[in-house]
């Protein structure tokens, strides 16, 4: 039986509480691209410390569940560098521009009934759908 | 304080997105896939993040954060230019390879080198967006 919906359940609660624990306690919304985006433009300036705190956690907590045998490890990422570079710009340009992605639009946003962070997410995953169902295709027809 | 605390959420992000499998690119690309073999996963982990969100917003009414300081105003709920041509812009990045910056952040952490070198674009798409979301916004405010 595939449990993996079970394990999603579980990481997205734990998802949640590193949001609430981020909303209640600093009055912040957890948003990855913000919090990165805020210290590559310099505009988070002040709160550089706190920001670095979280990245640094961020990064450490998965390789300690790696190296201390958890679950999933490998990325999948695709060997194509001709792929990677463009959609990591995309990536960096769509959610400073949009002002979110999956962490503050999606679970910090649709939490709050926020109608930008609602239509924000559909977009995104509307674009997503597409882009794969292109990719494929187009795989499909070489 | 403020450090501490934020050391906690981001441990706890990490943890979350390594249990849930949202570092595996290929789950996510596979729930974007939903015209092929459908992956539901990553509903299961918005989901399960959303509940404990929610009930941190309610327990937001009335209160303070524990740092001092207020909690975010309800942004304007008007849509403009920018948060849609940046939700598709990230769409389409997100839908070439999988990651979205929470896990490309996290999947620094084992050391891969695609991983890598998409964090270093996205930081190189981050640090172009600011005069391309003014140009956006001196739009809107003109129409």
């Amino acid at each position: 039986m595939d449990i993996a919906w079970i394990w999603g359940l579980v990481g997205g609660g734990l998802i949640g509480l590193a949001g609430a624990v981020y909303l209640l306690g600093n009055g912040r919304i957890m948003g990855a691209s913000g919090i990165i985006g805020g210290l590559v433009d310099t505009s988070g300036r002040d709160t550089a410390a706190e920001r670095l705190a979280f990245l640094a956690a961020l990064i450490a907590v998965p390789a300690a569940l790696h190296y201390l045998g958890g679950a999933r490890v490998d990325t999948g990422v695709t060997g194509d560098i001709w792929l990677i570079v463009p959609a990591g710009v995309l990536v960096g340009l769509g959610t400073r521009i949009g002002n979110g992605c999956t962490s503050g639009h999606g679970v910090c946003g649709i939490s709050r009934l926020s109608p930008r962070g609602i239509v924000a997410t559909l977009v995104y995953i509307g674009a997503g759908v597409l882009t794969v169902a292109a990719v494929r295709a187009l795989l499909g027809a070489l | 304080m403020r450090r501490v605390i934020a050391l906690i959420a981001g441990g706890l992000f990490g943890a979350g997105l390594h249990l849930s499998g949202m570092t595996d690119t290929t789950r996510v690309l596979g729930f974007l896939d939903i015209f092929g073999d459908w992956d539901p996963t990553l509903m299961f982990v918005m989901g399960g993040a959303i509940l404990p969100m929610a009930l941190a917003w309610r327990l937001t009414i009335g209160r303070a954060p524990a740092t001092g300081g207020s909690f975010p105003t309800r942004p304007d709920p008007r849509l403009d230019p920018a948060l849609l041509a940046g939700g598709l812009l990230f769409g389409i990045g997100w839908g070439l390879v999988g990651l979205c910056p929470g896990p490309a952040i996290a999947s620094l952490s084992y050391g891969q080198t695609g991983g890598i070198v998409f964090f270093v674009s996205m930081l190189a798409g981050m640090i172009a967006a600011p005069p391309l979301r003014a140009r956006l916004d001196s739009a809107a405010r003109r129409a």
